[in-house]
């Protein structure tokens, strides 16, 4: 078993942070609001992965003023990008072995 | 194993029953263990597909805006018919000739500003009808699937459907300072189709067909100058219902 699930990465085992991930991935710049939206969870959760997505410096967090309100945008970065594309393979090899059995 | 027991059987002689039920018990504790690790690879296995398809929806659904009603189409192409059917009403069988145009906008005698005002107010009218009624409907759309209207892929899709639109409306006035006014028909079906195609990488793919038909109609209106009302009513009337109807009944029924 531990062969076939080599590659599959820690950082990206949640839901929310694969959803985090793959919006970061076509999207230049999302802000929090947005992702909220797409990905329909609660504030604290989706902060508390984005944390999580930030410790590993995966995503990077540009914090900004519109006016007088605090706007904070996120975007992934090139390791990010990278570890993601890894995941998805591995993802990808998985679902290739099952298909064989 | 089971042929281990096979052997092993008849020395120790055990009673024909005990022996069939060790048999049945190893055979059901191997079923068992087989079942939970295939059971287990098959849900981590169904797990990842589901993983990839939200994966992929996720990306699709963050970079397009994809709840264009059909209906909006009809709506559009409803409006731009009857505009057409008012102006050919006001102009009568002169809408045919292609030296109308000319006539009206460069002989002296014929430059009429009724004419022109009520042009203007027409063309104002049968934009602002469609584009309430395509919002209307778009709108409607977004409501039920539960998603916000004015987000990132909108103004994306605007923005980007938006800057041919707009060259085109400039090379229209232009065309018109110049004096060319039969080249103005032509000339929106063109840019027109041209903004679909653009904007078609940011919305449901399918409006590039309705951008290379305008396109195409554009190019055949500009060479049989004149019948620009007739173009106009297919290209921007009869089209946008066609495509209408189609994404209607393709996305939504």
């Amino acid at each position: 078993m531990s062969s076939i699930i080599h590659g599959l990465n820690k950082a990206f085992e949640n839901r929310v942070r694969l959803g985090i991930m793959s919006i970061l991935m076509v999207n230049q710049k999302v802000d929090f609001t947005s992702l909220k939206e797409m990905l329909q969870v609660s504030d604290g959760n989706l902060a508390s992965h984005i944390s999580a997505l930030e410790k590993v410096s995966y995503i990077k967090i540009t914090k900004q003023f519109i006016g007088k309100k605090p706007n904070t945008s996120y975007s992934a970065s090139t390791g990010g990008k990278k570890a993601f594309t890894n995941h998805l393979d591995a993802i990808e090899k998985l679902i290739k072995k099952g298909g064989k059995q | 194993m089971l042929l281990l027991l096979y052997n092993a059987a008849p020395k120790k002689k055990i009673h024909p029953a005990v022996y069939g039920a060790w048999i049945y018990n190893i055979c059901f504790v191997t079923l068992l263990f087989k079942v939970l690790l295939i059971n287990r690879a098959m849900t981590e296995q169904d797990e990842q597909i589901e993983n990839l398809t939200e994966i992929r929806n996720l990306m699709e659904r963050s970079t397009r805006f994809i709840s264009l009603s059909g209906l909006s189409g009809v709506s559009a192409g409803i409006c731009a018919l009857i505009g057409a059917a008012i102006a050919y009403r006001y102009f009568g069988y002169n809408a045919y000739f292609p030296n109308f145009y000319y006539h009206i906008f460069t002989e002296a005698e014929f430059i009429r500003m009724d004419f022109l005002q009520f042009l203007f107010t027409l063309s104002v009218g049968v934009l602002v009808s469609a584009l309430g009624l395509g919002f209307l409907f778009t709108w409607r759309r977004t409501k039920q699937k539960g998603g916000s209207l004015w987000n990132s892929s909108t103004r994306r899709l605007l923005f980007h459907l938006a800057i041919p639109l707009v060259t085109g409306g400039l090379f229209c006035i232009i065309l018109l300072l110049h004096g060319e006014v039969y080249m103005v028909a032509p000339t929106t079906l063109v840019f027109y189709g041209l903004a679909l195609i653009n904007a078609s990488k940011y919305t449901l793919n399918d409006i590039q067909y309705l951008g290379i038909s305008e396109i195409i109609l554009g190019l055949i209106a500009s060479v049989y100058v004149g019948y620009g009302l007739v173009f106009w009513a297919i290209g921007f009337g009869v089209l946008h219902i066609v495509y209408g109807t189609v994404m209607y009944f393709k996305y939504e029924k």
